[in-house]
């Protein structure tokens, strides 16, 4: 077994050149690192230039997404030993302007992620003198699997739609939407189904379902959004035969 | 359409209204352009595009289908010759890759069933491996049915 | 109100067909285009081919597999173009030729079963 491992990082540095190169690095190739560690110990010892984000380094806070040999993961959550031998590849996610190295810019994943209205929206509040809002176990498992979202955006890196379309809203952000639709406690289901039903909303999606097969949650988002789209088709199917009914 | 790279040299109003999706104020952030073929790049891609170009042969099938119909209203002489083109070999081959591509449609779009359906009895959700055998005894139960209608005796 | 899209009409269809599809087609197609004609099976003479088809119920289940199956093709090929080849700017030509051609076959398909045999 070999103690050093070459990792090819895309570097790109906006006030030298005009496109991303390619940069290799020799790591300690340690049998309980993560690539992340790999990623510290350049910026540590090789290269301080170096720039990409994490934070926790322990898979809950969602920061430290890239692309380590064409799939989207948790850099902070993957073996630097368990990928083989050959070099690997470190890109930044896929579908994002690119600021500075392995670093993107997320403002359009934030600006969709608030345009679901991702909170408990209800018709009225509750004073504080009624206590809490009760929920039996069973009200919790609807929504709970999609709770689980960290917005680590790894669906989105995986996701052929949001590549090609500029304005499609994103696994995540619809899989958030759900979570709170699904909630006993939220009244929103109808305002947000005015975002959610645009062609940019759950209609882009084709099913591809990579979203679900990389997200580290496993949050299931493509299950979330094929849910949403028969609700919408029912709830279409409703305006239609009873116009007169409030949504 | 736009490239990328071009954003960067244009100024923000002219590269707003060429673009919505520019970015006003950083022209040098990277946008990579997203490759026509991206669906040969993963293996996962690869079956997702086939998945969808199963869509073909469902159509094929349903001009045949309707083209059969028709032929049959022609009396039987079109109907006989329509048979021999059917087992000519050309058409056989044809026919055997289309037959390939719906029974891929069929798997794939059985398979994904218990993703789309939530289903509850009473306050218990039903498992996602019940949904499939559902499915899948649904899809034997048509067979049954479509078999025993055209040739059973 | 914003304004909803008209997707859930087509995605029905597309979902509809899909499922008549993938429950039905493999059945149909492997009697009609092979055991029939190749003779692994006692094929129906035209006559009784002809009677079986001709009952109501017969037919509009046969004109639903058509329709539906045709819109399914018409719905998912649209997307296939729209991602696959990277042709959204075609938008309403790509939805236009596809939805408008199953439309003209679901024409044709219903005159065809209203006048059969």
């Amino acid at each position: 077994m070999s103690d050093s491992i070459t990792l090819q990082i895309q570097r790109y540095r906006p006030e030298e050149e005009e496109e991303p190169v390619w940069q290799s690095f020799e790591v300690p190739r340690r049998d309980e690192w993560m690539v992340l560690d790999g990623l510290n110990y350049i910026k540590d010892n090789l290269d301080g230039s170096l720039s990409y984000r994490w934070a926790c380094r322990m898979g809950v806070c969602g920061s430290c997404g890239m692309v380590v040999n064409g799939e989207p993961v948790l850099t902070c959550a993957t073996y630097l030993a368990g990928l083989g031998t050959g070099p690997l590849r470190v890109e930044p996610l896929e579908g994002f302007p690119v600021i500075r190295d392995l670093v993107v810019d997320i403002q359009d994943f934030i600006d969709k992620l608030v345009s679901v209205k991702p909170w408990i929206i209800r018709d009225e509040e509750r004073p504080l003198s009624e206590g809490e809002y009760l929920q039996t176990p069973e009200e919790l498992a609807e929504y709970k699997q999609h709770s689980m979202c960290i917005n680590c955006m790894l669906c989105y890196s995986a996701c052929p739609i949001y590549a090609l379309e500029p304005d499609f809203i994103g696994p995540a952000a619809i899989a958030l939407a759900q979570r709170y639709n699904l909630d006993s406690r939220d009244h929103g289901a109808a305002q947000r189904m005015d975002v959610l039903s645009q062609h940019e909303g759950i209609w882009c999606c084709t099913f591809v379902g990579e979203c679900s097969v990389v997200c580290p949650k496993n949050v299931d988002p493509a299950g979330a959004i094929q849910r949403y789209k028969l609700k919408a088709t029912a709830e279409w199917l409703k305006s239609l035969l009873m116009p007169w009914s409030k949504r | 359409m736009t490239r990328p790279e071009d954003l960067n040299r244009l100024p923000r109003a002219v590269g707003a209204a060429v673009n919505p999706s520019y970015k006003p104020y950083h022209p040098k952030w990277h946008r990579k352009r997203y490759p026509v073929f991206w669906w040969l790049g993963k293996f996962a891609y690869g079956k997702f595009i086939t998945r969808e170009l199963t869509s073909l042969a469902v159509g094929y099938a349903a001009v045949l289908l309707m083209l059969e119909i028709w032929v049959l209203s022609r009396g039987q002489e079109a109907y006989t010759r329509f048979q021999e083109l059917l087992v000519s070999p050309p058409v056989l081959i044809v026919h055997g890759l289309v037959l390939l591509f719906l029974l891929f449609h069929s798997v794939t779009w059985l398979n994904l069933a218990p993703k789309a359906l939530a289903l509850r009895l009473g306050r218990k959700r039903i498992p996602d491996a019940a949904v499939l055998v559902g499915h899948y005894a649904a899809w034997l139960f048509a067979t049954a049915l479509v078999v025993w209608y055209l040739v059973g005796r | 109100m914003a304004k909803v899209s008209r997707e859930p009409f087509f995605w029905a269809m597309f979902s509809a067909g899909g499922m008549l599809a993938a429950l039905v087609l493999p059945a149909v197609v492997l009697l009609l285009w092979f055991a029939i004609p190749l003779g692994w099976v006692e094929a129906p003479s035209y006559v009784e081919l002809v009677t079986k088809i001709d009952r109501p119920p017969v037919k509009l289940a046969l004109f639903a597999l058509v329709v539906l199956s045709l819109f399914h093709w018409a719905h998912r090929f649209r997307f296939t173009l729209y991602d696959g080849l990277q042709l959204s700017h075609l938008y309403g030509l790509i939805a236009t030729v596809s939805y408008g051609s199953a439309t003209v076959l679901t024409l044709l398909a219903a005159r065809l079963f209203w006048s059969f045999p």
